[in-house]
Parts: C-alpha cells; sequence; structure tokens
C-alpha cells in the first residue's frame, strides 16, 4: 500500500518557543492525514504542541560526503570564535 | 479579517492571548494575535534588520583598508555575520505575512527606521575598534534583553544572534587594547574614536522611558522585557570598567559610582541631537539610503537572471514530461 501513498517527513514543537525538530517519517495520502497521522504515531504522550509534516521529495539535503569541499574553509577561521581574542582578566567575561 | 469577528469574540481572544504571556509562554506565528501586536512587531524585527544590513556599511569601508591581513579576515568575517543577521530577522518579519520586498520597500522610502548610529562615519581605524566594542556591546545588551521577547520566531532568532555577536565585541575592544599599547598617536586615535561613538552608542537605547511612544504596550505584551533607561544603565556599569583597564576616559564629566544606586550616574544625552538624527539629518543618513538603493538597483540583473534560469528549467521540465 505504501508505494501508493506519499512520504511524509515529521517535525515537532515540544514546547512553545522551541524550535520544531525532526522526529521521523510517515506514509499518507494527502497533508491533512499526514498531520492526524503524525499525531497518533509520534506525539501519544504529549511529546509536542505543534506538528509540521513536508513531503519527503520536497526536501533538498546537502550530502556528508561533500563535507570537505561544502564546508571545508569554515574551520580554518578560529576568529569567528570568542575565545580567539585574548583580553585582561578583569574584562574578559565581554 | 478581524473586522468579521464579533466584539465579544475578539475579547475572549484578546485575554487568552494575554493570558498566555503572563504565563510566559512564547507566540508562534499561527496563534491569533491583536493586529496592533503584529504591526508592533513588523515595525520593530524590520528596524532591528535594517539596522543589520546598514551597519555593515560604516565597517565594510575598512574592508580594504585594515590595517593587517588578519584583522582584514576578522572584518570581512564579522561583516558578513551582520549580513547574515539581517536575514534572520528578516525571514523572522515574514512570519508575520509581510513580505521582504515590503520591508526592503519601506526602507527604501524612508518609512522604515534603522538604528541612528549607522549614520556617524567611521573615519578612523581605531572607529573600527569602537563600533565592535561600544555599538555591538550595546546591541548585545539590548539582544540578551530580547532573548525572552514573546515572539516565537523572533526570541529564536536573537538567542542564534547572541550566540554569534559574542566575537564582534570583543575583536572591537582588541582594536582598542592594541591602539592602548602603541604610540602616542595611536592612543589619541582611540581615545577620539571613543569620544564620538560614545554618546551615540548610548543614544542606541532610545528616549527616556518616560518619552518612549511604544514602550508601555512592548512591555505589556512582552516585546520588549527591559526598558530603555534599565538597559542603558547595564550598558554604562559593564563599559566604566572595560574603558579604565586599557586606559581610555569616558566623556562624560559627571559620570561618578553611586554607592546608594549601586550604579553608575551619567550626564545626559543631548536629545536634540537624537532628534536631528533620527529624523534623517544625521552626518551619512542620505549617504547610507543612497547606497542601499542603488545597490539593490544594481543587484536587478542578477534576480532577473535568477527568474529566467527558472523559467528555463520549468519550460525544459514541460518538454520532457510532453
Ligand atoms: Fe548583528
Ligand atoms: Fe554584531
Amino acid at each position: 500500500m505504501s508505494e501508493h501513498m506519499k512520504l511524509y517527513e515529521v517535525f515537532i514543537r515540544s514546547r512553545r518557543g522551541l524550535d520544531h525538530k525532526h522526529v521521523g517519517s510517515l506514509h499518507a495520502e494527502d497533508p491533512q492525514q499526514a498531520l492526524e497521522y503524525a499525531r497518533d504515531i509520534y506525539t501519544r504522550r504529549s511529546e509536542g504542541v505543534s506538528i509540521w509534516v513536508v513531503n519527503s521529495s520536497d526536501i533538498t539535503a546537502s550530502q556528508e560526503g561533500d563535507c570537505e569541499s561544502f564546508y571545508d574553509p569554515h574551520d580554518d577561521k578560529p576568529y569567528r570564535h570568542a575565545t580567539h581574542y585574548q583580553l585582561p582578566e578583569a574584562v574578559n567575561n565581554m | 479579517m478581524s473586522q468579521d469577528v464579533p466584539q465579544a469574540e475578539l475579547d475572549e481572544l484578546e485575554a487568552q492571548f494575554q493570558a498566555r504571556i503572563d504565563a510566559e509562554e512564547k507566540i508562534e506565528p499561527k496563534d491569533w494575535m491583536p493586529e496592533a501586536y503584529r504591526k508592533n512587531l513588523v515595525r520593530q524585527i524590520s528596524q532591528h534588520a535594517h539596522s543589520e544590513v546598514i551597519g555593515m556599511q560604516p565597517e565594510g569601508n575598512w574592508i580594504t583598508r585594515a590595517p593587517t591581513l588578519h584583522r582584514k579576515c576578522i572584518l570581512l568575517a564579522k561583516v558578513q555575520d551582520e549580513g547574515g543577521h539581517g536575514l534572520y530577522l528578516y525571514s523572522a518579519t515574514e512570519t508575520l505575512g509581510t513580505s521582504r520586498e515590503e520591508l526592503v520597500q519601506a526602507l527604501h522610502d524612508g518609512v522604515a527606521k534603522y538604528a541612528s548610529i549607522f549614520n556617524y562615519p567611521a573615519l578612523t581605524w581605531a572607529d573600527i575598534g569602537a563600533i565592535g566594542w561600544l555599538v555591538d556591546g550595546a546591541a548585545i545588551v539590548n539582544q540578551v534583553s530580547l532573548q525572552r521577547t514573546s515572539y516565537g520566531p523572533y526570541s529564536r532568532g536573537m538567542i542564534r544572534i547572541c550566540k554569534e555577536e559574542s566575537f564582534h565585541q570583543r575583536q572591537g575592544y582588541h582594536i582598542m587594547m592594541t591602539l592602548m599599547q602603541g604610540s602616542e598617536e595611536q592612543r589619541a586615535m582611540a581615545q577620539d574614536a571613543l569620544d564620538r561613538f560614545w554618546w551615540p552608542s548610548m543614544m542606541m537605547f532610545g528616549p527616556h522611558d518616560a518619552e518612549s511612544a511604544h514602550s508601555a504596550r512592548s512591555m505589556k505584551w512582552k516585546i520588549k522585557r527591559q526598558s530603555n533607561d534599565e538597559l542603558r544603565q547595564k550598558f554604562v556599569d559593564q563599559s566604566v570598567a572595560q574603558a579604565e583597564e586599557i586606559g581610555l576616559k569616558i566623556p562624560d564629566p559627571e559620570l561618578k559610582w553611586n554607592e546608594e544606586r549601586g550604579h553608575y550616574d551619567f550626564g545626559e544625552i543631548d536629545w536634540e541631537e537624537f532628534s536631528r538624527v533620527v529624523s534623517g539629518n544625521g552626518p551619512c543618513n542620505r549617504q547610507r539610503l543612497q547606497h542601499h538603493i542603488r545597490v539593490h538597483e544594481e543587484g536587478q540583473w542578477v534576480r532577473d537572471a535568477i527568474a529566467a534560469h527558472e523559467e528555463k528549467k520549468r519550460q525544459r521540465a514541460g518538454k520532457a514530461a510532453a
């Protein structure tokens, strides 16, 4: 049956003020049904106050294998971090 | 939209909304909210976004003239961060149903404001130090407080931004410290930068609480969590020791520790200068806005090219399907 139904990724906001977090996926006929299934599958113990469902096919993902060419330039920039700057003890809480 | 809802129901919705805020819960984009709350947020967050973006100009001005390659890399990274902060904030504004185009248009029309501090020029390399130390320092005081703002996307944006800000202030202070360890001229240059940037930085917190147009309601809705004067006091208290540590003198003859209050007393801001700059007549207001408009217009061909490329892809996909 699943070959006829679309795959949805499910994101749940566990508490107001927090980001939605990916929790898993499921098959459903349409977004409304996906929401209801997500409610039944992922929030049986009040894990969330808000659910997002997104067609898996709508997600474009970076590949971990491309890591080096994709992220590499970031590692040789220690000056982007606060700890790079040595300040006197008295003002170091800046 | 809300015109169709009967008043009794509106009152009920508003009571629920306020109860949620009083309970320290966040408001999220799809929640019901009073129109005035939405408007207030759009105004404040977009003003904040514009400030991040316009703020790139005075600092960007020094990227090609940084004294060492290392300082150049740092400044480039900082200015890049500020552009990113603008994007976080524009997208937080967009969750309220206002488009990016509308926001940029409002800036270009002079309807939307940005922080007045960026209407002052960065004249010397020491100004880059003063801006990082004081302007980012003041912004951090404000943004740390706003991490607890009632609107979820704004609050989360602030948390992300505060994490990235941590190096901005330190690199600025490090520039000032290095200059203060240098020659007579370098020390004078650092002091001069502090002299020019101190009061405009103090103005960043806005008018006194009693005169602040939006304050009372913003506090009730917890859009703002601390008043302008409270935040300004915090900024003064932290800056004094930082200046003293490297031998700089804050240009305020009335600055004095008040044992009783447990805070520094300080002099009055020149409010005439404040309203002159806010109303468009600071040293660089026109230049900042014109530059933004010019770059936006010059970038039109890029947006056109992206749209044309998308169209071509769509047509190809159409042909392949047919
Ligand atoms: Fe920033
Ligand atoms: Fe910054």
